[in-house]
């Protein structure tokens, strides 16, 4: 409890005890109840999967380069797409911000000492990483070759490969994830500081509580439906596969239940990032802060109802298809919502283009075009024509990758030096920033000429037509990839070398940066403060003038 | 090298109104494109930090009448483009009476195309330019999607379901067939392609059997087919024989009409409903008769089925009391 009692190895310029310098074996950290060092562990174990999920990427795009499948079997092709695919989504993406931010930053943003349930927490990260060690092994053991969505009955009934053991990872992590949305959603309602009104909320917090909504409510239903799966392939019981009497359709609604509103896991906590970032780099209060809190909120409920539209040419009622088509342009709407109040927070404002700020523009620059595409996919006639072609694979990574990751990159370069008591070199930073943004446009642009010609995607080999524009892809792809991986050297390399950070290295607002140690201490705060203002007051604020303490300490019990 | 296409062929009248639509959207997609960015270039240029000479007074909190354009704005276009797409969308995939009929079955990994006069082509489709063209897709493993980019329709092959759609060619040519759901090791070779022909042409296609069928022997027609497959799987038996109708309902003059089944529903007797009281007899019988019909799951096949089911269409204006002499 007390930090006399531990073991102290600081160094001579981390004299205060702080999160990191607390305990240093091992087994502290394996059994860690502190919401940082989860949050740490949960950045560890998704750049990790993120890697192999890049690894299988870039195999995809090389073979790619020739329009005959010659560079690997197309089994082997089929498996890494899959690899790909159930990589980033359920062990990278879906984790990312909400686990490794969400982690860190919401005690720290509420004034709470930890979440609400930190056994809870810990359980969580165990049971994600290994759900992702379970899938790992599935892929070791010869792979598995479903794609992501596992479509049945080819998943339950066709495929040879390694299905049960990973829709079993897949299940395990899903309930990591449960665990998470259920801590989160009570750690927002019940531990909120003194003062801490909902309204004063930063709108990470507000993005948080809506992406947890859509994981406690939306996650079991995925769950069980795999372990469906893999009873049907294990025990011959007929659910999905019609030959045994089941319904292949039932599966995609129950499946796109859950993994439609789970894009909204992926973006929504990158939206309460770029909030964040656009407002502290424009030293401005964010634009309409109740229509951006709210359309989190929005989306997240709306997102929950447009499901079908993955399913236009299933043979799904028309009916029906027109009802989901028509909630689909509905949430449109709140997108638009928060793109038009960043960019009017811009006006007037005082703008640093720093590397977070970069990764927040690139966002809102590419989350656009992904929202744009969307419109293609939402209308019934053309999404005919473009579904299961590469213009949705285009469309889902403009927002997937444009999107949530160039939120998340701007979150890590943001909160880098709360987490690790260290600046980043900026402009490698900025340089990396570019590289992704210019790698990006060019892999997937593309991609979206491709899809309308009706390339279809999951293809080994195509059509000799479409060569030319593959070849740029897998270009672009090579640069995006240089850009990740720049960030990996000089983020390890700042640990060591880079600037000792200050503790407010942005002039920001919020607890985390105003009140909380450089590195923060194990407990967060000496003494749980008194909020007594909004989020987001930069009205005082000058250039090497920092504001007037807007939060007034004390009060609280140590 | 330099001479590549950056567009579809469009041979089909659908395919023209969908291209309309794409472009429409394309359109609108681009000019919100260039306005975010446009924006955000000003501003971050205009309000850079080390900018002094710009005003910062006032800097606005909130305005509603923004927030309101802003939301109804996009609204309102996403409307318009809602009912447009979703006409289009009614007319490929309502099916029409004018239309020839084709049928395709996917399986792992090709197309087996199935015309109504007994042709059969493999990963191949031939069809006349110039009138409307209704391929119904099913599949007998796992789901496989029908699609034909030249023509901007597809169709999934679903097991257990017929799917149709409908589309009108207008360029004669050859253009590709694509399986665009994935279905395994060979998904990407479950390609083909199509070609679509002068009316005359196509008849006398038709007439010769197909591409590389002897053109002295002429197919049988599906109906055809399907009244031998009638008699080899043994339905004949019970449907058809002499004082039949006390033990199965009459097949005779049903397809497509309404009828009543034991536990009082009504439902239609059409293609869906004939294969599963093929398949599966237990799951709807007739009002009257008693669940007697052996299952014929794992016996016929899909193919087999198609022509049954046409056997049983072409019977559409018989009397049952002609059949059960």
């Amino acid at each position: 409890m007390s930090a006399a009692e531990n073991q102290m190895e600081t160094q001579a310029h981390h004299e205060k005890v702080n999160y990191i310098n607390v305990r240093t074996t091992l087994l502290s950290w394996l059994v860690t109840l502190d919401h940082k060092r989860i949050g740490i562990l949960y950045l560890l174990t998704v750049s990790f999967f993120f890697l192999i999920g890049g690894l299988a990427a870039s195999l995809v795009r090389m073979e790619l380069v020739s329009p005959k499948g010659d560079l690997l079997e197309s089994d082997t092709y089929n498996k890494m797409f899959t690899t790909h695919g159930v990589m980033m989504i359920f062990f990278f993406l879906i984790p990312s911000i909400p686990a490794v931010f969400g982690n860190f930053l919401l005690p720290l943003m509420i004034g709470a000492r930890d979440v609400a349930f930190p056994r809870l927490n810990l359980l969580s990260w165990y049971m994600v990483a290994g759900g992702g060690l379970l899938a790992l092994a599935a892929l070791i053991m010869g792979g598995v070759d479903t794609g992501w969505t596992f479509y049945t009955p080819y998943s339950s009934s066709f495929a040879k490969t390694q299905v049960a053991l990973t829709v079993v990872g897949i299940f395990i992590a899903g309930f990591g994830s449960i665990f998470t949305g259920i801590n989160f959603l009570v750690t927002i309602h019940k531990m909120r500081a003194p003062g801490m009104t909902w309204f004063r909320l930063p709108l990470f917090v507000w993005a948080m509580y809506a992406t947890s909504l859509i994981m406690v409510l939306g996650t079991p239903v995925v769950a069980i439906t795999l372990l469906l799966v893999a009873v049907e392939r294990l025990l011959g019981l007929g659910i999905f596969d019609p030959a045994r009497g089941g319904d292949p359709i039932l599966f995609q609604h129950l499946f796109w239940f859950y993994s439609h509103p789970a894009v909204y896991i992926m973006i929504l906590p990158s939206m309460g990032v770029v909030s964040e970032v656009i407002s502290a780099f424009s030293k401005r209060r964010i634009f309409a802060y109740h229509f951006v809190a709210f359309s989190s909120l929005a989306i997240a409920i709306i997102g929950f109802l447009v499901w079908g539209h993955h399913m236009f040419s299933t043979g799904q009622s028309m009916y029906l298809g027109v009802v989901f088509s028509f909630i689909t342009f509905l949430v449109a709407v709140p997108s638009a919502i928060k793109v038009f109040n960043w960019l009017t927070t811009l006006y007037k404002g005082r703008i640093e283009l720093t590397a977070p700020m970069m990764y927040g523009l690139g966002f809102i620059g590419l989350f656009t075009i992904g929202g744009v595409t969307g419109l293609h996919l939402a209308a019934m006639a053309t999404n005919v024509h473009l579904t299961d072609t590469y213009f949705v694979v285009a469309h889902f990574h403009y927002v997937m990758v444009g999107g949530a990751i160039m939120g998340y990159m701007a979150a890590l370069h943001f909160w880098w030096p709360k987490m690790t008591g260290r600046m980043y070199p900026e402009s490698w930073a900025k340089l990396s920033a570019m590289i992704i943004f210019i790698g990006f446009n060019v892999t997937f642009m593309p991609q979206f000429i491709l899809g309308y010609m009706g390339m279809p995607r999951r293809y080994h080999s195509y059509n000799e037509e479409w060569q030319v524009l593959n070849v740029l892809s897998t270009a672009g792809s090579s640069v995006m990839g240089l850009g990740y991986i720049l960030p990996l050297g000089y983020l390890l390399w700042s640990l060591k070398y880079g600037k000792i950070a200050p503790q407010n290295p942005w002039n920001a607002r919020g607890l985390e940066w105003e009140i909380v140690d450089a590195i923060p201490h194990p407990h967060n705060f000496e003494t749980i403060p008194i909020v007594t203002q909004e989020a987001y007051d930069y009205e005082h604020w000058h250039p090497n003038k920092p504001a007037q303490q807007p939060v007034i300490v004390g009060g609280g019990k140590s | 090298m330099w001479n590549f296409p950056l567009v579809p062929p469009t041979a089909a009248e659908e395919a023209l109104h969908i291209s309309w639509l794409y472009w429409v959207i394309t359109g609108m997609a681009i000019f919100f494109v260039v306005a975010v960015c446009a924006a955000a270039l000003v501003l971050v240029v205009r309000y850079r930090a080390s900018n002094e000479n710009v005003n910062r007074d006032n800097p606005p909190e909130s305005d509603m009448r923004l927030e309101m354009t802003w939301t109804l704005m996009p609204l309102v276009l996403a409307l318009v483009i809602f009912f447009w797409a979703a006409k289009l969308y009614a007319d490929i995939y309502t099916p029409r009476d004018d239309a020839l009929e084709i049928i395709a079955i996917g399986k792992q990994w090709m197309w087996h195309v199935q015309h109504s006069n007994g042709v059969r082509e493999n990963n191949e489709l031939h069809i006349p330019v110039g009138r409307p063209i209704k391929v119904t897709v099913i599949s007998q493993d796992v789901i496989h999607a029908f699609s034909l980019p030249a023509f901007r329709v597809k169709r999934d092959a679903v097991p257990g379901r017929y799917n149709s759609m409908v589309f009108t060619p207008t360029k004669t040519g050859k253009f590709h067939l694509l399986c665009t759901e994935y279905c395994g090791t060979k998904h990407s070779e479950m390609i083909g392609s199509v070609y679509v022909m002068e009316p005359d042409d196509y008849q006398k296609w038709l007439e010769s059997g197909g591409k590389g069928t002897d053109s002295s022997s002429a197919p049988m027609s599906l109906e055809d087919q399907g009244k031998q497959i009638f008699t080899q799987l043994g339905c004949n038996t019970c449907h058809g024989a002499a004082g039949a109708a006390v033990r199965c309902p009459p097949l005779e003059g049903i397809y497509e009409k309404p009828i009543e089944l034991a536990n009082g529903q009504k439902v239609i007797a059409d293609a869906e409903y004939m294969r599963e009281s093929i398949l599966n007899p237990a799951a709807k019988i007739v009002k009257g008769y008693d669940n007697l019909m052996p299952a014929y799951q794992g016996v016929a096949s899909e193919d087999q089925i198609i022509k049954i089911i046409a056997y049983i269409k072409s019977l559409k204006d018989a009397k049952p009391a002609e059949a059960s002499k």
